[in-house]
């Protein structure tokens, strides 16, 4: 699985992205959150509020209870601040 | 004539202008132009900015952009919109992002012009961090905090909305 990181999660966690094997328990974008949390402080530091972060699967937003069962790329990032 | 779409995420400054006029060109259906310009400003919360600079997902950016234009075309007469967001390091007094709206009757032009820029600023993923001047030596750079103003700015439109949109 793709994972991509942006803005203060990409800084936290020190990479714009990375492919990892997720376990076959980890089925949704909260799932993964917890599961990416305990890789490491770095992680838990991205991630240590789950409900501020946004995610979306390939390339639309989804909430943290989406499935992630066929996903080929998943973006973390904090609320947007475009415009 | 069919409406004119044209979505671009660019480092480069763009020309407000000429992007609204290629929206006319050639044709004597479009009655109304609206075009918006959000600019970097140089104070933010009594703080002077030194820059700042976009962070993007060039490719989901695209792509919500594109939906959302979809969504305005549905609920509008348009005859055309032209989006233009940049990315990396913008100094005060740039331009950050333009929306340009036409249509036959102004009503459209406005409405579809105001949904877009709530949008972008809620649902595009960019990403602003900015430079603070600090006492005139050195500096210091903060990520952006999304406002509550915003979001309730995009919820008024949200009845419109698809469920994909809604998704979030």
């Amino acid at each position: 699985m793709k994972l991509r990181y942006f803005a203060w999660v990409r800084e936290r966690i020190g990479k714009p992205e990375e492919e990892l094997e997720l376990p076959a328990s980890v089925a949704t974008i909260a799932e993964l959150m917890d599961w990416l949390s305990g890789r490491g402080e770095e992680y838990a530091h991205a991630f240590e509020d789950p409900k501020v972060i946004r995610a979306a699967i390939d390339r639309a937003h989804v909430k943290a209870d989406a499935t992630i069962v066929g996903a080929r790329e998943i973006a973390f990032f904090p609320p947007m601040t475009g415009g | 004539m069919p409406a004119l779409i044209s979505i671009h995420l660019q480092r480069e400054p763009f020309d407000a202008a000429g992007e609204a006029a290629k929206l006319r060109r050639g044709r004597s259906d479009v009655g109304a132009i609206v075009t918006f310009t959000g600019i970097c400003r140089g104070e933010e919360a009594g703080t002077t900015l030194r820059a700042m600079t976009l962070e993007h997902h060039p490719e989901m950016a695209q792509a919500e952009i594109a939906r959302h234009v979809e969504t305005a075309e549905r609920r509008w007469s348009l005859l055309g919109v032209s989006i233009i967001h940049r990315f990396g390091r913008i100094q005060p007094g740039e331009d950050i992002v333009l929306v340009v709206a036409a249509a036959a009757h102004r009503q459209d032009a406005f409405a579809a012009a105001e949904f877009l820029m709530d949008y972008l600023k809620t649902r595009a993923p960019f990403w602003k961090q900015i430079e603070y001047v600090e006492g005139g030596a050195g500096h210091a750079t903060n990520w952006v905090d999304a406002k509550q103003s915003d979001d309730a700015l995009a919820e008024r439109w949200r009845p419109a909305v698809g469920r994909h949109e809604a998704a979030e």
